[in-house]
């Protein structure tokens, strides 16, 4: 076993991570520790665009974004950090642009942007043009020049090694324990402060929009450790993955004008978000596919729709809308401008469903796509512990894995890619400047015992369990009932399969005995997290007895500000989950009710 | 639909040597070549090892010879494929670990040769640079790479010499050096020119046509070549 000594220890490279490390290391010595090669993480799928009022199109202030994203989020947003993130977004973005990051330009050559669902003029309540974006390759723009930029400043990175445990001593982190995947030799990583970018857990779901490398690895070792997860009920289903894969057709396809149609023919947006119609908010667009569907009116009775980018489609409709250039000319486009302005999502098209999109429709269904819920943090990424929001010191979380809280109960799109810059930047730095005066924690003789026996437990069992079996059957369940649409008894038909299929985990098969890259034996660790998870999320979910955002209960329909306007935040100890709850932070804006 | 998929296998702590294993699947035809992987580790061999995140060609990780061509696997539909018959090997020109995953290492190191990042020193402004929409088209090609190793790992000079810094260098060296905004082209014409650099690409376009990403490699090293030469970058 070897140990190694820094200030700071990052675990996780992608946007947030880069972005904590490049931070970290100006002024603290910094390793990141990622299971995969930093360009492989998942921040380089995303597609649309970051989020940030500058304003290059039209009127726009970073105002609007924190009431949008407030709104957004069926007021459980904490309005201090969502402020905080909006109003830093637009130097945010500028810093990205001065790294290299090649920004899609407007004719005048400053970054360009399009509309995004719940990003709103907030005097007209029309979209507005606030998605800053390089094509429909934002995400991987970010994570590639995230990474320039850390390979220019010599960041130290130990690739392909799996963190499975977290070190806490005096009440402190003190580091992480990690196997270094091509030989299965364990490494300790003693350092001052610790920081998780670890990403989210939509893998949990059949269809889904995200990696394999999506297994909650961060918050459920977090979880294990004893620290709570805070509203772990929340968890987005994007409107628009490809029909059974649930590849991610991006939201900017409706902000370039697409429209999603029933099997009808209509536009059924209008019925449901009458002022922004195709661009309402995630949470609100799922539902209504999913009414539509319940309702017959699915394409061809099945569970999909199209999502109609055709030139001619896309100037009906927004001559029907009153959509203007910023010029004042009316909004009319060309197959050309479409796919130069979504090349990937034509590419996705072809590959996968043989359709090219400027001529024919999309097959689309809502798929599992962001972690709201995770590791709580303040906003400046410090992870706290409690209801009275006490830090434990040297531990900081950023990106999906974090709960700040800025999603609160849905997300706006474009607002992941902020928060990563946001509160990695800011981890990063508190990171370093809690290492400047703080001493190493004594490393404990066992460091490594728990890791150990989590991953012998797997190799060691006698069963005949397999990981492909228990995964599939927990995505099934939690598919159909812990989704969009949730009821007390669905839910609890989850709950009670994936406790089963957490005691069969125990029971698991690893064929391969083997040190090099056992990819067989970190399979069934990922999936031990996931299932963790997918208890607490059940079980949280359950509680919420009333809807908000995300989650949607046909057995309490409506929000319930008088019992629930709070964050639920849950521990498992022995196997038994414990809940309590903090306070939302409100500052300027009071709830109300929630209409596109 | 059966199909036959015959898979390189190597398992260093056990086998002396690599060795193929074929196995009688069924399959759809929309099935990724990553979705029969999966399928065969779930359920038939739990020691087949491999790369993959996204599942949907953005990530880079599962770049593998596919019916001898190299494919990412998450990208390559078996109905793409033609026929009934699936070779999957390992990329060519890097050490093979364990049956389908290479050591990656000389690769990236390559990449970080050609200073892959944005270098200018001039102070910023307030808020962004500008850049002009054909400035910006100049080099949109190739700021698509995914640094998946299909191209470097199917070029013959690279097979041949794994110090030649190879296409995907190129493609990312390519990006910088004509962007309006970066000041080191010179600097990074220099690497390009010396004994590993692009003087070893002999245009055979293996390159152009392993790219997930259709990136145009080897149009891109053409240009790279008439910077050297003409010392210009018009």
């Amino acid at each position: 076993m070897q140990t190694h000594i820094f200030d700071v220890i990052v675990v996780g490279a992608g946007g947030a991570g880069l972005m904590a490390a490049l931070y970290a290391s100006k002024t603290a010595s910094t390793a990141v520790i990622s299971k995969l090669y930093p360009t492989r993480s998942h921040t380089g799928a995303a597609q649309g665009g970051v989020g940030a009022a500058l304003g290059n199109l039209e009127e726009d202030y970073p105002e609007w974004h924190t009431f949008d994203t407030v709104k957004g989020s069926d007021y459980l947003g904490d309005q201090d950090a969502i402020e905080f993130m909006c109003q830093e977004a637009v130097d945010a973005v500028y810093e990205l642009e001065h790294y290299g990051l090649p920004f899609s330009r407007t004719p005048e050559g400053k970054i360009d942007q399009r509309p995004f669902g719940g990003h709103t003029n907030n005097v007209t309540g029309k979209p507005v043009r606030r998605a800053c974006f390089a094509a429909d390759r934002t995400g991987h723009m970010i994570l590639q020049t995230l990474y320039q930029q850390c390979i220019k400043n010599h960041v130290n990175f130990y690739d392909e090694f799996q963190v499975i445990d977290l070190l806490i001593v005096n009440g402190a982190a003190a580091g992480v324990v990690a196997l270094e995947l091509s030989t299965s030799e364990l490494h300790v990583f003693h350092a001052k402060s610790v920081v998780f970018a670890t990403g989210g857990h939509g893998r949990i779901w059949e269809v889904t929009s995200n990696a394999y490398a999506y297994s909650g690895d961060g918050a459920s070792v977090a979880l294990r450790r004893g620290l709570p997860l805070e509203d772990m009920e929340f968890f987005q289903f994007h409107p628009t993955g490809i029909y059974k894969l649930g590849i991610l057709i991006t939201e900017g396809v409706r902000g370039e004008g697409g429209i999603l149609f029933n099997d009808k023919g209509e536009r059924f947006m209008e019925k449901y978000a009458p002022k922004v119609k195709d661009l309402a908010s995630r949470d609100v667009v799922s539902r209504a596919m999913y009414t539509e569907m319940r309702e017959g009116r699915g394409i061809g009775g099945k569970n999909f729709f199209y999502l109609d980018v055709r030139p001619e489609v896309v100037n009906r409709y927004a001559a029907l809308d009153g959509r203007k250039r910023p010029d004042g000319s009316p909004y009319i486009v060309t197959a050309d401008e479409i796919i130069s302005k979504l090349p990937d999502i034509a590419d996705f098209c072809r590959v996968y469903l043989g359709v090219d999109p400027v001529t024919q429709p999309m097959p689309v269904q809502p798929t599992a796509h962001y972690t709201m819920g995770g590791i709580p943090t303040n906003k400046y990424g410090e992870v706290v512990i409690d209801d009275q929001n006490t830090v434990l010191p040297g531990f900081y979380a950023a990106g999906e894995v974090a709960c700040v809280s800025v999603h609160g109960a849905n997300r706006l799109g474009t607002n992941s890619l902020l928060d990563l810059i946001t509160f990695g930047k800011h981890a990063g730095l508190r990171a370093a400047e809690f290492s400047r005066g703080a001493t190493l924690q004594p490393l404990p003789k066992d460091a490594a015992d728990f890791a150990l026996a989590q991953l012998n437990q797997l190799k060691n069992s006698a069963g005949s369990e397999r990981v492909a079996d228990i995964s599939r059957e927990m995505k099934s369940v939690m598919f159909d009932h812990v989704g969009i649409f949730r009821t007390a008894d669905g839910m609890k038909t989850a709950l009670e399969k994936v406790r089963e299929l957490r005691q069969r985990h125990q029971h698991i098969k690893i064929t391969d005995q083997g040190k090099v890259f056992n990819t067989d034996l970190i399979n069934a660790w990922e999936l031990g997290n996931l299932l963790q998870l997918a208890e607490l999320i059940t079980v949280c979910a359950i509680n919420r007895t009333e809807s908000r955002g995300a989650h949607a209960r046909d057995d309490y329909p409506k929000r319930d500000d008088a019992n629930w306007m709070k964050h639920t935040l849950a521990w498992e100890k022995d196997g038994n989950i414990r809940l309590g709850y903090k306070p939302v932070a409100i500052t300027k804006y009071q709830p109300k009710e929630r209409v596109y | 639909m059966k199909i036959s998929l015959k898979l390189y296998r190597y398992n260093p702590e056990i086998d002396k040597k690599s060795r193929y294993e074929t196995y009688q699947l069924e399959a759809d035809p929309t099935d990724r070549i990553l979705d029969i992987l999966e399928f065969v580790k779930g359920y038939i061999d739990g020691t087949l090892s491999f790369r993959r995140s996204c599942a949907h060609g953005v990530c880079g990780s599962d770049a593998m010879r596919i019916n001898g061509q190299n494919r990412l696997a998450c990208k390559t539909l078996l109905r793409d494929l033609h026929g009934n018959k699936v070779t999957v090997e390992p990329i060519m020109g890097l050490r093979v670990i364990k049956d389908l995953i290479v050591d990656m290492d000389p690769f990236f190191e390559n990449f970080r040769t050609v200073l892959p990042y944005l270098i200018n020193d001039e102070p910023a402004p307030k808020t962004e640079r500008l850049q002009s929409p054909e400035d910006r088209e100049r080099f949109d090609d190739t700021t698509k790479c995914i640094l998946c190793a299909c191209c470097t790992t199917s070029c013959p000079s690279f097979w041949a010499n794994d110090e030649y810094l190879g296409p995907a260098a190129f493609v990312n060296a390519h990006r910088f050096i004509f962007d309006s905004r970066d000041r080191a082209a010179d600097e990074r014409l220099k690497i390009l020119s010396a004994q590993n650099g692009v003087y070893r690409c002999h245009t055979v376009f293996n390159c152009t046509l392993a790219c997930p990403r259709e990136i145009e490699i080897t149009k891109a090293i053409g240009e790279v070549k008439r910077a050297i030469s003409t010392g210009s970058l018009k």
